[in-house]
C-alpha cells in the first residue's frame, strides 16, 4: 500500500497503523526523510537532518512495537506515540544531537543531556525525525534571524513562515513531519502556525517543562507543539505536559487528559471578543477571515460576548523590556569559555569574551542583549523593568476580568498574513508589531492556540483562542469542534503539492 | 592631635553544610579532582535550571532563629550579572532586595565587657568556581567543583569600633554557626571567610568616613592584622592631607599590608533583577516552628544558665560557651563528678585543659583527656585525696599516658596525708628537733613558719594536705 495518505492523515491513524504493525516505524521515518530530502532544500526548514540517527531510533521503536504486539496490554498506554517521528525545534537539548538554537554560537554544540520535553517524547515511543530551523535564540517573528538562513513559507516560497518556530511550522505545513515541537515566548508558536496554515498550541506557563529548553526569556518561554489538527495537539500535549522537579516554575496538576476534551459539543460556551483586537491595525483580509470564523463558532452554538483588554496596547513595549532583560542575562553563559563558539583570535580575557560573542551572535540577538542590559542598568531599572512588570500585572488583570464574562477569548493571531522575505529587515520595530495579539497572552501566562481559519489572498490566516490558566482542554474542545465543521486545516500548499510522492 | 574612631562592619560567607549544592544535586565535598563535582547545572550548560536545596533554606532558618532575627516569609532570589570564567552562567544567584533573614544580632565579649553587634541581614547565595592561574604555563584553569556551593552571607551593621571587637564578633559567629551545625567552620578550606569594611572618623563626628572593604580574610589573625594595617593607613593618609577613596582591598599577610584591588569607579553594575527561574522563596510559620523545635540550647541561653544556675563568672561562662563542644564537655564533667563545685570544673576546663589543648593544637572534641577522666581527677581533688599540685601532675599523666586518676594515685602513692594524728607526730618531732627556730618564731619572726612548712613537706614527701598542715603547725608553734 502507499504510505503517502498515512503521512498526511494526522497522528491517530499513524499511531494505530504502527501499533497494528501494518507499517513499520522505519518505513514511516524513511518516507518522511525522503520528503525532507526533496523539499528541505527549498524550504530550509531544518538545521540538522541525520537519517542514520533517525533510522537507528526507528529500528529500536520497531523492536519495541514488535514485543508490545506479542505481549498484549503492555506498554500501549505508556507509548502513545510509539514509532511516530517528530521534528524538534533546535532549542530543545537532545542527547547526542547538535543543538544550535539557530545560532553560530552553538554551531558546534552537541547536547550531553535530554530536555524534559525530549524525555517525554522518548518515553512515549516517538523518534527524532530532524531538528527545526528557528530564529536565533528564538528572537524573531519571521525566521529570518537564523545563522542557518531564513525558512521559506510553504504557501509562498518568497514569504516568511513566521517565527521564531518557523521551521517547525513549515515542516508540518509541507508534510515533512506529522508533528513538531516549538516554543512560544511572544507568539513564536501561534504566529508561524497561523502563517503556515497549521494548528499550534502554547500551553499555560508552567504546564510544560522548560528544563533543557534553551532560555530566551525565562518568565515567558513555554514549550508547545504544531500538528495538523486540534485533535493531534491534544495527543501531543498529553505527552509533553506534566510536572518536572528540575524546573521550579513547572506546576504539578492532575488535569484530565486533553484527548478527552476533543469530540465534544461547544454549545453554550461564551466566547469573548476583545474589541481592541479588531481596531485599525488589523488588515481587512485577516479581519474578514477571523470574523467568518467567529460566525462559525456562533453557528456551533457558542455565545459571542464583547470584552475589553485595555492594557494590551502597552504589551509590546512591556515585552520589549522584560524579554530582553531576561535574555541579556540568560545569554551571558555563551562566553566562549566552556562550550560553543570561541574566537580564534584573542590575547586576553576581555578579547575572548568580546570577539567570541561578537562573532557568535547575530544582529537581532545583539540588539536585544543591548536593550536588556540597558533597562537593567543602575538608574534605569525602576523606570523600565519595574514599570514593565506593573504593566504586565495590569494585562493579566484585564484577562482575569474578561474571563469573568466569558469562557475563552477568540480573535486574530496577527494583524496581517505572512510578509515577503526581507521586507521588514530595515525596521525591527515594525516587525515587532506582528506579535501585538500574541504577546499579551505570554505576559499573562495564559494558554492559547492558533488554528487555520481561511485565507487572505492565498495566504493562511489563523484564529487565536485564549483561555484562563490551565484551560487548554477547553481551547482544544472549541478548536476541534471548529475543525470538524470546517476544512481550512485540511488545505495543503500548492507550491509543494506532489513533492514527496 | 585628632582622636580617631574606627568603624567596622563585617560580611561573612559561611558555607552551609549541605551534602549537595544549593541549586543542583552535585556533591559539595571538598578536595575532589577539578571539575569532577560539577554537573550540567553547575557548568551552566544551555537549558539547565536551578532548583533550591531545601536543606540550605533550613540552615538559613536555623541561623535566623539563633540570632533572634526575622525569618522572612517571602524572600526573592536575584541574579547578579558579571562576566568571569569561574562564574559559569555569567550571573550569580543571590538574594538582593528581599533576603531570607532580616535583623537579629550577636552578643560578644571583649576586654571592655559585653557588646551587642546588630546584624543587617543574612542571605542565601551560590559560590563561584575557582580560577587557577599558577598550574598552567601561560594559561588559566577553571575548577567548577565549588560552583554552586551554598553560602549564607551574614552582614552586620557598622557596630564594631576596634579590631578586637571585630575578631570577637567573628569568633562568636564562627562558634554559633558550628553550634547550630549549619557550617563546619573550616577556615583553611574557605568554609568561613570574612570581608571587612573599615573607616575612620574624628572622635565625635556623627557621619561615617569613607570605607574600604578588605576581601576574603580566612583567619582571625588576618582579620585583626588587616584591620590594624588598614586603620593605620587611613589615619596616616588623612593626617598627611589625603582622602580615603572607596575601594576594595586585599590583605597581604606576607607583607602585612592591604593593597588596592579595584576602586569605586571600576565598580561593576551588576544589573540585579529577580531570577525568573526561581519563584519567591516562601517560608511558612509551621516550617519555622519545626526548625525551632529542632534547635539545640543556644549559646546565650547556656551562658546565662551557667552564670545564674551554676554561679560561674561571666568570663568563665562565655569561655565555656564559645563552642558547643566545650559546653558539652564541661557539662559532662559536671555530671560525672557529683558534688564537685562547678567553679572548680570551670577553672580546670578553662585552665589546665585549655592550656594543654593549645599546646597540642587540638580542639576540645579531640582532647586527650576525656570528660570522664577529668571528672575522676576532680572528684579526688575535691574530696582532699590529692592536693592541687598533685592534681596537676596527675592531669599531665592522664594527658600523656592515659589511664584514670584513682589508678594513678594508687600506683604512685600520691594520696595526700590528711590524717591529723600522723601529721601531728611529724610536726611535733620537727618542733622538738629545732628549738632555736621555735624560739625565733615565738619571738615574732613570722617567716620562720615557712621553714617548718618546708621541713614538713620534705618529711612527708610532699603528700601533706597543705591546709591541714598550716592549721596544725600554727597551733603547735603557738605552744
Amino acid at each position: 500500500m502507499s504510505l503517502q495518505p498515512l503521512l498526511d492523515g494526522g497522528l491517530r491513524p499513524l499511531v494505530q497503523a504502527l501499533a497494528r504493525r501494518s507499517v513499520s516505524a522505519t518505513e514511516v521515518a524513511q518516507a518522511y526523510l525522503d520528503r525532507i530530502a526533496v523539499a528541505n532544500p527549498l524550504l530550509n526548514a531544518l538545521i540538522t537532518v541525520d537519517p542514520a540517527a533517525t533510522l537507528r531510533e526507528a529500528a529500536l521503536a520497531d523492536t519495541r512495537l514488535a514485543s508490545a504486539s506479542t505481549t498484549p496490554g503492555s506498554g500501549s498506554a505508556a507509548a502513545a506515540l510509539a514509532g511516530v517521528p517528530i521534528v524538534h525545534k533546535d532549542i530543545f537539548c537532545a542527547e547526542g544531537w547538535r543543538t544550535t538554537c539557530g545560532s553560530r554560537m552553538l554551531d558546534n554544540f552537541i547536547a550531553p543531556y535530554d530536555a524534559g520535553v525530549i524525555e517525554r517524547f522518548k518515553a512515549a515511543g516517538a523518534t527524532t525525525l530532524a531538528r527545526a530551523n528557528m530564529d536565533e535564540f528564538a528572537m524573531g517573528s519571521s525566521n529570518e534571524h537564523s545563522w542557518y538562513g531564513p525558512v521559506r513559507n510553504p504557501w509562498d516560497l518568497q514569504r516568511v513562515p513566521g517565527g521564531s518556530s518557523g521551521g517547525s511550522a513549515a515542516c508540518v505545513a509541507a508534510g515533512l513531519a506529522p508533528a513538531a515541537t516549538g516554543t512560544d515566548t511572544g507568539g513564536s508558536i501561534r504566529q508561524p502556525a497561523a502563517w503556515c496554515g497549521v494548528s499550534g498550541i502554547k500551553p499555560t506557563y508552567g504546564r510544560v517543562s522548560r528544563y533543557g529548553m534553551i532560555a530566551y526569556a525565562s518568565s515567558l518561554d513555554q514549550g508547545g507543539a504544531f500538528a495538523r489538527s486540534a485533535d493531534d495537539l491534544a495527543l501531543l500535549l498529553d505527552v509533553m505536559s506534566g510536572h518536572d522537579v528540575r524546573d521550579s516554575t513547572s506546576v504539578a496538576r492532575e488535569d484530565a487528559p486533553f484527548s478527552a476534551s476533543v469530540g465534544r459539543d461547544v454549545r453554550g460556551l461564551r466566547v469573548g471578543i476583545p474589541r481592541e483586537w479588531f481596531g485599525t491595525g488589523l488588515s481587512a483580509g485577516v479581519g474578514a477571515a477571523v470574523k467568518a470564523a467567529l460566525a462559525q463558532l456562533q453557528a456551533l452554538g457558542c455565545e459571542l460576548v464583547d470584552v475589553s483588554l485595555p492594557a494590551s496596547s502597552h504589551a509590546i513595549p512591556a515585552y520589549y523590556v522584560i524579554a530582553p532583560a531576561e535574555a541579556s542575562s540568560n545569554l551571558s553563559r555563551f562566553d566562549g569559555v566552556r562550550f560553543g563558539h570561541r574566537t580564534a583570535d584573542y590575547h586576553d580575557l576581555n578579547e575572548l569574551y568580546e570577539r567570541s560573542r561578537a562573532e557568535g551572535f547575530g544582529a537581532e540577538v545583539k540588539r536585544r542583549i543591548l536593550i536588556g542590559s540597558y533597562v537593567l542598568s543602575h538608574g534605569y531599572y525602576d523606570a523600565y523593568y519595574l514599570q514593565a512588570q506593573k504593566v504586565r500585572r495590569l494585562i493579566a488583570n484585564d484577562f482575569a476580568l474578561a474571563f469573568e464574562s466569558c469562557d475563552l477569548i477568540a480573535g486574530p493571531v496577527t494583524p496581517e498574513s505572512a510578509f515577503m522575505l526581507g521586507s521588514n529587515s530595515s525596521d525591527p520595530t515594525s516587525m515587532y508589531l506582528a506579535d501585538i495579539y500574541t504577546i499579551p497572552v505570554n505576559l499573562a501566562g495564559l494558554p492559547a492556540l492558533s488554528v487555520p481559519a481561511g485565507f487572505d489572498a492565498g495566504l493562511p490566516v489563523g484564529l487565536q483562542l485564549v483561555g484562563p490558566w490551565w484551560q487548554e482542554g477547553r481551547l482544544l474542545q472549541v478548536a476541534d469542534a471548529y475543525q470538524r465543521s470546517t476544512d481550512w486545516h485540511l488545505q495543503r500548499p500548492a507550491a509543494l503539492k506532489g513533492e514527496g510522492a | 592631635m585628632t582622636q580617631w574612631e574606627v568603624v567596622i562592619g563585617l560580611e561573612t560567607h559561611a558555607q552551609l553544610s549541605t551534602e549537595s549544592k544549593i541549586f543542583s544535586g552535585a556533591s559539595t565535598a571538598f578536595g575532589a579532582e577539578p571539575n569532577t563535582q560539577a554537573c550540567a547545572v553547575d557548568l551552566g550548560l544551555p537549558g539547565v535550571l536551578p532548583v533550591i536545596n531545601r536543606g540550605a533554606v533550613e540552615r538559613a532558618i536555623r541561623f535566623g532563629l539563633a540570632v533572634g532575627a526575622e525569618v522572612a516569609p517571602r524572600s526573592v532570589f536575584a541574579r547578579k550579572n558579571y562576566f568571569y570564567p569561574d562564574l559559569p552562567k555569567g550571573y550569580q544567584i543571590s538574594q538582593f532586595e528581599l533576603p531570607v533573614v532580616v535583623g537579629g544580632g550577636l552578643t560578644i565579649q571583649t576586654s571592655q565587657g559585653e557588646k551587642h553587634v546588630r546584624l543587617t541581614r543574612a542571605h542565601l547565595e551560590e559560590d563561584a568556581g575557582k580560577s587557577l592561574h599558577e598550574d598552567f604555563h601561560g594559561l588559566s584553569g577553571v575548577d567548577l567543583n565549588r560552583a554552586g556551593t551554598p553560602l549564607l552571607e551574614i552582614v552586620t551593621e557598622p557596630d564594631m569600633r576596634s579590631a578586637e571587637e571585630a575578631v570577637a564578633y567573628a569568633r562568636a559567629l564562627h562558634g554559633l554557626v558550628r553550634w547550630i551545625e549549619i557550617c563546619d567552620g573550616n577556615m583553611q578550606e574557605g568554609s568561613f571567610r570574612c570581608d571587612v569594611n573599615v573607616s575612620v572618623r574624628p572622635m565625635g563626628q556623627p557621619e561615617f568616613g569613607t570605607r574600604c572593604e578588605i576581601k576574603n580574610l580566612n583567619s582571625f589573625r588576618f582579620i585583626e592584622r588587616a584591620i590594624e594595617c588598614e586603620v593605620k593607613r587611613q589615619i596616616e593618609l588623612i593626617e598627611d592631607g589625603g582622602t580615603v577613596v572607596q575601594q576594595t582591598r586585599l590583605y597581604d599577610p606576607d607583607r602585612d599590608e592591604t593593597r588596592s584591588m579595584r576602586s569605586k569607579e571600576d565598580a561593576m553594575d551588576y544589573r540585579y533583577f529577580p531570577d525568573p527561574d526561581l519563584p519567591p522563596l516562601l517560608v511558612g510559620a509551621d516550617w519555622v516552628a519545626r526548625v525551632a523545635a529542632g534547635l539545640p540550647e543556644l549559646p546565650v541561653a547556656r551562658r546565662t544558665r551557667f552564670a545564674d544556675a551554676l554561679g560561674l563568672s561571666a568570663y568563665d561562662a562565655a569561655l565555656l560557651t564559645a563552642s558547643r563542644e566545650a559546653a558539652d564537655y564541661f557539662e559532662a564533667v559536671l555530671a560525672a563528678a557529683p558534688g564537685v563545685d562547678a567553679k572548680l570544673v570551670a577553672n580546670w576546663v578553662n585552665g589546665d585543659l585549655a592550656a594543654a589543648l593549645k599546646r597540642g593544637d587540638l580542639d576540645i572534641a579531640h582532647s586527650q583527656v576525656s570528660n570522664a577522666q577529668l571528672a575522676g581527677l576532680l572528684v579526688r581533688l575535691a574530696d582532699g585525696t590529692v592536693s592541687g599540685k598533685m592534681a596537676k601532675e596527675i592531669f599531665e599523666i592522664l594527658w600523656s599516658e592515659g589511664g584514670d586518676a584513682d589508678a594513678i594515685i594508687d600506683a604512685r602513692g600520691m594520696r595526700q596525708i590528711s590524717d591529723s594524728g600522723e601529721l601531728q607526730a611529724v610536726l611535733q618531732q620537727l618542733i622538738d628537733e629545732n628549738p632555736a627556730q621555735v624560739a625565733e618564731y615565738r619571738g615574732g619572726k613570722e617567716k620562720v613558719f615557712g621553714f617548718f612548712v618546708g621541713k614538713a613537706m620534705k618529711a612527708t614527701a610532699g603528700k601533706a594536705n597543705p591546709a591541714q598542715l598550716n592549721e596544725l603547725l600554727r597551733a603547735l608553734l603557738a605552744g
